[in-house]
């Protein structure tokens, strides 16, 4: 930053007669200041922009919360304060970290670690959020719409092999959570604290909070064929309880999120 | 009218100006005209040299605003943590026993980005507005935000390796914050994101306390070590845009630090320890244009300066109680 940056700073005008451009040092440190704070300004917008990429990228394709606006729309109305966080009684909802761009502290659910199951029965995330990023036009559970869930890995599906299943859904070390009605109306209790001795597995159907969403159907006509599939039905939310429940590792049925409806529409 | 607008212009960048001869009032040219009688220069000398061999030091503002932060980032912590449910949510955005709070100038993003406004909003960014109006805008900062805090510690830091000769403070012009306030918001609107968020350290320590650490927080750190050794209170002076909006917010507020012409020796001990210096440059030789003069609408409201100053010139003042009682 020597005298041939000049021209990038305002100059006071200097008497045609003066022999030589002296220049203070008072003058050059403001000069230095000047040019210092352009840059500082630049390098502090392109910093913020960053969050673009993981954003075009499509780095990321979360599941959000009940409720949450599509997804452009849910990053620029959320206020990333985790409001929802707070009042989720099974703890699904967490908030994404700077790797996400612009989705840094917007809130996500992650349903084979935690599925919303509508404990709280009344999607009290949606009635938290104090900016309508959780729309309130929804007010029941089965209005919500997160995703839809797939049967991904049909080979792995035990009901598709015919097979019954005994035991902890998610192993004993498991620590996700869910609501068995017929144990306690009120409190969800831990996956691993209930075991299960089915003749043919339909964990997806048994623990599915939504009436209709999923049935398992037979696979053949025949009548001994005991192999049965999920079907979704258009009722289903996405709230992921059978990701969670799967018993297969990974997840024979999963939730795609809303986003990637989002994409292809 | 005029003071308010230079107090404004002051907080938007411009740069601090003696008053013109017509704008002082009788009470203060006539103290000034006082002050520099020569035993009033002589007695101001002798004093000034007492203070230096007496030095008395104070922290009084600064533990009670620490203890302030502390606290109340703790209320967040144990709300969520506990259920107690008294402040829930974030700094961004919270719920003090069940009403609406909203950062303003987060709100402001959203709402930006957005384009349309829920009601809990404009409920939590009113409440926030006239609270914050009342206690003097930048008080946020210096009593709430926790990243001042962290700062404080690193402008500490800062000015100890400035005083081994191991840094040196690179100031910035202050009109960068208005730039980038004004940029931020044009972000919000034209992109739809709300790309300050995606920088803010307000919002990521706050989040990093009630919700657990994140890398996030990274960010953070490369900040504060730009405080450390390159510029003092970077942030807080030259870029955050929370700062700007609340300091708007504040610009009339009834909450002040009053100066005090006659006491002030002019010695600069609360300009040296002030955020945002150009506040008190009314403490200079010529600069006040009344005996009573307010500090006007940048100041964070912190205190260091009474603390500071060795002759009680500075004071916080609520305008108006003594017209009421």
């Amino acid at each position: 930053m020597t005298d041939d940056r000049k021209p990038e700073t305002p100059v006071k005008p200097v008497p045609e007669a003066a022999p030589k451009v002296r220049v203070s040092s008072r003058e050059l440190e403001k000069r230095r200041m000047f040019l210092r704070s352009i840059g500082a300004g630049i390098t502090v917008v392109g910093l913020s922009l960053v969050g673009f990429f993981p954003i075009i990228k499509r780095l990321f394709n979360r599941l959000r919360p009940p409720g949450a606006l599509i997804e452009q729309k849910f990053l620029a109305a959320c206020i990333k304060c985790g409001q929802c966080v707070q009042v989720c009684p099974v703890e699904a909802i967490k908030l994404a970290d700077g790797d996400e761009g612009f989705g840094l502290g917007v809130p996500y659910i992650d349903a084979r670690q935690q599925a919303c199951d509508f404990s709280c029965d009344a999607v009290q995330c949606v009635l938290a959020c104090p900016t309508g990023a959780l729309t309130h036009e929804i007010a029941k559970k089965e209005e919500v719409r997160m995703g839809l869930a797939r049967l991904a890995r049909p080979d792995a599906c035990l009901a598709m092999r015919g097979e019954g299943f005994k035991g902890l859904a998610r192993g004993a070390a498991f620590t996700g959570l869910h609501r068995y009605v017929e144990v306690d109306r009120w409190t969800p209790i831990r996956i691993a604290d209930h075991s299960y001795d089915l003749e043919l597995c339909d964990l997806c159907v048994r623990e599915c909070p939504i009436t209709g969403a999923i049935s398992l159907q037979p696979v053949s006509a025949h009548a001994g064929d005991k192999r049965r599939m999920p079907v979704v039905t258009s009722a289903c939310v996405g709230c992921g309880a059978c990701e969670m429940m799967c018993p297969a590792e990974p997840a024979a049925i999963v939730v795609d999120p809303k986003i990637l409806k989002e994409r292809t529409a | 009218m005029k003071k308010f607008l230079r107090h404004f212009a002051l907080m938007f960048g411009a740069a601090p100006q003696k008053p013109e001869a017509a704008d002082v009032t009788p009470a203060g040219k006539a103290l000034m005209k006082f002050k520099k009688t020569p035993e009033q220069v002589k007695l101001r000398k002798e004093l000034i040299a007492h203070e230096h061999e007496h030095p008395v030091y104070s922290s009084k503002w600064k533990y009670r605003r620490w203890v302030s932060i502390i606290l109340l980032n703790l209320l967040f912590i144990i709300s969520y943590w506990f259920d107690v449910q008294l402040v829930e949510g974030a700094l961004t955005a919270s719920r003090f026993v069940g009403f609406h709070m909203a950062d303003l100038n987060g709100a402001l993003q959203v709402m930006l980005a957005y384009k349309e406004v829920m009601l809990n909003l404009v409920i939590g960014t009113v409440t926030v507005v006239l609270a914050w109006w009342f206690v003097g805008g930048r008080a946020f900062c210096s009593w709430i935000c926790p990243y001042h805090l962290l700062a404080e510690w690193a402008e500490w830091l800062h000015l100890k390796l400035v005083a081994m000769g191991w840094a040196k403070d690179h100031p910035f012009h202050r009109s960068l914050r208005a730039v980038l306030w004004f940029a931020f918001l044009a972000l919000a609107l034209v992109t739809g994101y709300t790309v300050f968020e995606f920088v803010n350290p307000v919002g990521i320590v706050s989040r990093a306390l009630i919700y657990g650490p994140t890398i996030a927080l990274l960010w953070v750190l490369f900040l504060l070590g730009i405080e450390v050794f390159y510029s003092r209170r970077f942030w807080c002076r030259y870029v955050c845009p929370i700062g700007l909006s609340y300091g708007i917010t504040g610009a009339v507020s009834p909450l002040q630090v009053e100066y005090n012409l006659e006491k002030c020796l002019h010695e600069g001990e609360c300009r040296k320890v002030c955020l945002v210096p150009h506040v008190l440059e009314v403490t200079k030789m010529g600069y006040a244009s009344d005996a009573f003069e307010y500090i006007g609408a940048d100041c964070t409201r912190c205190g260091m300066c009474i603390d500071a100053c060795p002759q009680n010139a500075l004071r916080f003042k609520l305008r108006g109680l003594d017209k009421i009682i």
